[in-house]
């Protein structure tokens, strides 16, 4: 099988470019003598998980929540106001430009005021997430339902078909491909938008942990949680490509 | 062939005006043909015809002016909602789906009977040259094989009536000659009324057992004739000398003599 032998090929190569990466780091370090609070060997950098008082594990559920959370309220309320929009022309017209001009926000100039409104900890941040993600999963979804090709409605419409049978067996199948090019976007975005939250008020997560070391200028436990803060991330990504794989056939999926 | 004392479409005087920014104008007139049941139906003519829109009137998608439309007759009473079949240009299969539930369409809609419509699909792919296709995805097939399916999608729901709206007009020359010649064998087994636009003077004639020439500017039917080929038809016939007495008619109608 030629094309299973290239794909091991590459991913092989994608495994060989990142320990690189990590053996340049490690000889960089080592060989140019940095000291340890302005770039940490990648060894100090795990050892910084074996301090207790870091709570590592209740850290990464947080933050793991907190962006999980704020992602699937987004992928939820966003593809429900989308499928909105496509029954209810009038309401598009209406929401459509406000939500174009909301979006416009700088989400994170919002921290301050959820902070407020909703005092700190996971609630807001979660809000954080969503706020930031929900928006480019509408736009995908809105765009996707609208992609229906005029010939097939007067196939179905000779065939006396419903506007539902038009909706499930056409219009929500077509579109899923548009759905899942939001939600890879969104799910980048509502990791950035978890962390920002904690950054701006929280008590805990990863986000939070980091502000406590940077006092004590613990940067291999500031490094590690960016690796941890990315992982999360990364794993959002590999479960929304998963589930394309599963959903989308292959010819349909958007790059 | 059916007597046409009772024909299967009959359409006398049919007219449709299009309405754009307070002008007027003639998208289809002096329409008056009359085909028998099982006969295949070539409209021919330039864009800007009508002949589309004449095949959207047949389908019911619009309506018409003035005119009368009449479809079916007492031995073979016609259901608007059930008796269609359409072929577009495009293929226009659903990618996400395998060619079988693709075919599967329109008896999903009508909510006919799954296991029944299951072999009936397996069978029209038999018919149209995709046995062993069933499983696969569009993509996976070429152009013409993709539209080899959309004619079984066509048939899947046992229609009397099959509207084709220039369904070759995208494939590439030789891959269009050999699907005229399997349209042709798949209409005789199939036994369908079939209305087929196009833009090809050849291949209306070659196709058709009557030929409906529509011209331009304005926009009005200009013939009506019976195309006495035998059947089954070779290429070679398109070299014959009444081959070419058809198509020389056809050329001088739209002026091109």
């Amino acid at each position: 099988m030629g094309a299973n032998r290239e794909s091991l090929q590459r991913y092989s190569l994608a495994v060989v470019s990142h320990l690189l990466l990590v053996a340049a780091w490690y000889l960089f370090v080592e060989l140019g003598k940095i000291p340890k609070f302005v770039l940490p060997s990648p060894q100090a950098t795990l050892n910084a998980l074996l301090v207790p008082n870091y709570r590592w594990l209740e850290n990464i559920a947080v933050t793991g929540i907190e962006i999980f959370g704020g992602y699937i309220l987004a992928v939820v309320v966003g593809v429900a106001i989308a499928l909105l929009f496509s029954w209810f022309r009038w309401l598009e017209l209406v929401l459509m430009p406000l939500l174009v001009s909301l979006n416009m926000i700088p989400k994170v100039a919002l921290g301050p005021l959820i902070i407020v409104w909703f005092k700190y900890g996971i609630g807001p941040n979660i809000m954080m997430a969503f706020a930031i993600c929900f928006f480019p999963i509408v736009l995908t979804t809105a765009r996707g339902l609208k992609e229906v090709e005029p010939e097939l409605l007067d196939l179905v419409r000779t065939l006396k078909g419903s506007r539902w049978q038009v909706f499930t067996k056409i219009q929500l199948p077509g579109a899923l491909p548009y759905i899942f090019s939001g939600m890879k976007v969104a799910a980048i975005l509502a990791v950035a938008g978890a962390i920002v939250g904690e950054f701006l008020g929280s008590d805990r997560g990863l986000g939070y942990l980091m502000l406590q070391v940077q006092v004590t200028l613990d940067t291999a436990a500031m490094f590690m949680a960016v690796i941890l803060i990315t992982l999360l991330g990364g794993l959002l990504y590999l479960i929304v490509l998963g589930l394309e794989r599963l959903l989308v056939v292959q010819d349909a999926r958007l790059g | 062939m059916t007597s046409m004392a009772e024909p299967f479409i009959h359409l006398a005087g049919v007219q449709k005006v299009y309405r754009t920014r307070g002008r007027e104008f003639l998208a289809v007139s002096e329409v008056t043909f009359d085909v028998a049941a099982g006969e295949l139906v070539a409209l021919v003519g330039p864009s800007g015809c009508g002949k589309t829109t004449l095949l959207k009137i047949l389908a019911g998608l619009h309506s018409h002016e003035s005119g009368e439309v009449r479809i079916g007759t007492a031995a073979q009473p016609f259901d608007p909602s059930r008796d269609i079949g359409m072929v577009f240009q495009q293929p226009l299969l659903l990618k996400w789906r395998r060619v079988l539930d693709n075919v599967l369409l329109p008896a999903e809609i009508l909510g006919l009977p799954v296991a029944e419509s299951r072999q009936r699909a397996r069978d029209l792919l038999a018919l149209v040259g995709l046995a062993g296709a069933e499983d696969k995805y569009p993509y996976e097939l070429s152009g013409g094989m993709q539209q080899r399916a959309s004619i079984a999608r066509a048939l899947v729901h046992d229609p009397k009536l099959v509207l084709m709206d220039e369904p070759f007009g995208a494939l590439d020359a030789l891959t269009r000659e050999k699907m005229n010649l399997e349209l042709l064998r798949i209409w005789q087994q199939a036994k369908k009324t079939i209305v087929f636009v196009t833009h090809g003077i050849t291949e209306a004639v070659f196709l058709g057992t009557r030929v409906v020439v529509l011209t331009a500017g304005p926009a009005r039917m200009a013939d009506n004739f019976l195309v006495e080929l035998p059947h089954p038809r070779t290429l070679d016939i398109k070299t014959s000398e009444k081959f070419g007495g058809y198509t020389r008619r056809i050329y001088r109608l739209l002026g091109m003599d």
